[in-house]
């Protein structure tokens, strides 16, 4: 099973800045000089091995998008952020002269930065092409025909070509989706969102964003442990610091990084992608968080070690 | 809800709270219980506060959060808590979860008595 992001940050999609980028050159340099790199085959090996990811790479920018491959023709894909847009330009550069895609969706919640790419999705636009939302809100439907009424954008849902249907979930149940077995569970965020458990062929993936956790209530810390029982990947909403999670930004929906490392270790996790990235922070800050977040699973391990990564667009992971 | 004893010792104006063990998700909630009556005392007419991690040898975020609930009720109070004598991997949790960007930490209680109070200070060396 391979889980590819398109889309891994929060609240509102950010991109680098000229100024992000000249900083990264002059890190870049400065390293280079230091380490004396003077030839083209050194340079290779500085950029491969010398230079950190925040550098050599960005986290990016789009909003929630998370694909997870079907071995199927049809595809899978979780939230429809900013990050949706190049994912359906992907759907579209592989079309051939077969039937129109099919793409199943799982909508976490309907804030913006989870349907903002819809408008920009490709297939949507494509006649025959299936698009069914699933999703455990009833204003499901209504949030996407919402986003494009005027006057907010010039194309109406109504004009839009493909066949797009709204499937109605409930928390708790057990759906089959595109191979899936699917389980979505209630969590704590303004307007509710729900996480999903996704099984298929004995890997087990859990995709838990925008969710806070309420240390308070240890009843609501072990049914999420249930949830993530056993996954091989978790990928979770580390989006705020435990300082600003249970001070000034308590009930904004968002969890931490140390919440996720030992609700993992309780639930006996084998990954742990942090994911839902704070748009403040820049590729050296998110950076670090991991680097933190690492160390902190080092202190308080007890069991198997807990594999942790921050999610960056474009990103897969093989399970 | 049973509570966890926490050792306290006062040195002229500050109470210097001592718990012990871990405090985890297991037990946060009468470690809160415990701290409450005790983080009243804290204001900026009584007492100020010291709380000596000397012999807390792991704190999850669960006890963190109380952590945070005391020093929310001491400033509204009026008073103030430092944190001393945290163990390096109480330290570094302190750090990696951004707690000391709220607390003032010290090296030892007797620092913290240094800059908290000189007449605390003053009493502790005594003692």
């Amino acid at each position: 099973m391979r889980v590819r992001f398109w889309g891994t940050r929060g609240s509102i999609p950010v991109a680098l800045t000229s100024a992000d980028i000249r900083h990264k050159i002059e890190q870049a340099l400065t390293l280079a000089i230091a380490r004396g790199v003077d030839s083209p085959q050194k340079l290779q090996n500085f950029i491969e091995h010398d230079l950190g990811f925040s550098i050599s790479h960005t986290y990016g920018g789009h909003s929630p998008c998370v694909q997870l491959e079907t071995g199927r023709a049809e595809y899978l894909v979780c939230d429809m952020g900013s990050g949706v847009r190049a994912f359906g330009n992907s759907i579209m550069s592989r079309r051939d002269d077969g039937p129109p895609p099919v793409i199943n969706v799982i909508m976490s919640h309907v804030h913006w930065d989870h349907i903002m790419g819809f408008p920009f999705f490709a297939p949507a636009y494509v006649p025959g092409a299936r698009i069914r939302i699933h999703g455990c809100h009833d204003v499901l439907e209504q949030a996407f025909r919402l986003q494009q009424s005027a006057p907010c954008f010039p194309v109406d849902f109504s004009r839009l070509a493909a066949d797009i249907e709204f499937v109605q979930l409930k928390a708790g149940a057990s759906y089959d989706v595109a191979g899936f077995k699917v389980m979505p569970k209630l969590q704590r965020h303004t307007g509710d969102s729900y996480g999903y458990r996704f099984e298929r062929d004995g890997k087990i993936v859990v995709y838990s964003t925008d969710s806070e956790h309420k240390l308070e209530d240890p009843g609501e810390t072990r049914g999420f442990a249930e949830f993530f029982r056993n996954a091989d990947l978790v990928i979770f909403d580390a989006m705020y610091s435990l300082l600003d999670a249970v001070s000034v930004k308590e009930d904004w929906g968002h969890s931490s990084n140390i919440v996720g490392v030992e609700m993992a270790q309780m639930a006996n996790v084998k990954h742990l992608c942090l994911f839902h990235h704070e748009p403040a922070f820049d590729d050296d800050r998110i950076e670090s968080v991991l680097n933190e977040t690492i160390r902190f699973e080092k202190l308080t391990r007890t069991g198997q070690t807990l594999k942790i990564t921050a999610a960056y667009d474009g990103m897969e992971i093989e399970l | 809800m049973k509570k966890m004893d926490i050792r306290n010792k006062t040195y002229g104006d500050v109470l210097v709270l001592s718990p012990e063990g871990r405090i985890d998700h297991a037990n946060s909630e009468e470690f809160r219980q415990s701290l409450n009556p005790l983080v009243e005392r804290c204001s900026a007419k009584g007492e100020r506060l010291v709380l000596d991690l000397a012999g807390v040898d792991y704190v999850s975020s669960a006890g963190l959060r109380c952590f945070m609930l005391a020093e929310k009720q001491a400033k509204s109070q009026g008073g103030t808590i430092v944190v001393a004598a945290m163990q390096p991997v109480v330290n570094e949790i302190f750090e990696i979860s951004r707690f000391t960007l709220v607390f003032e930490t010290f090296a030892t209680v007797r620092d913290a008595l240094a800059k908290v109070s000189p007449a605390a200070l003053k009493a502790y060396d005594a003692a």
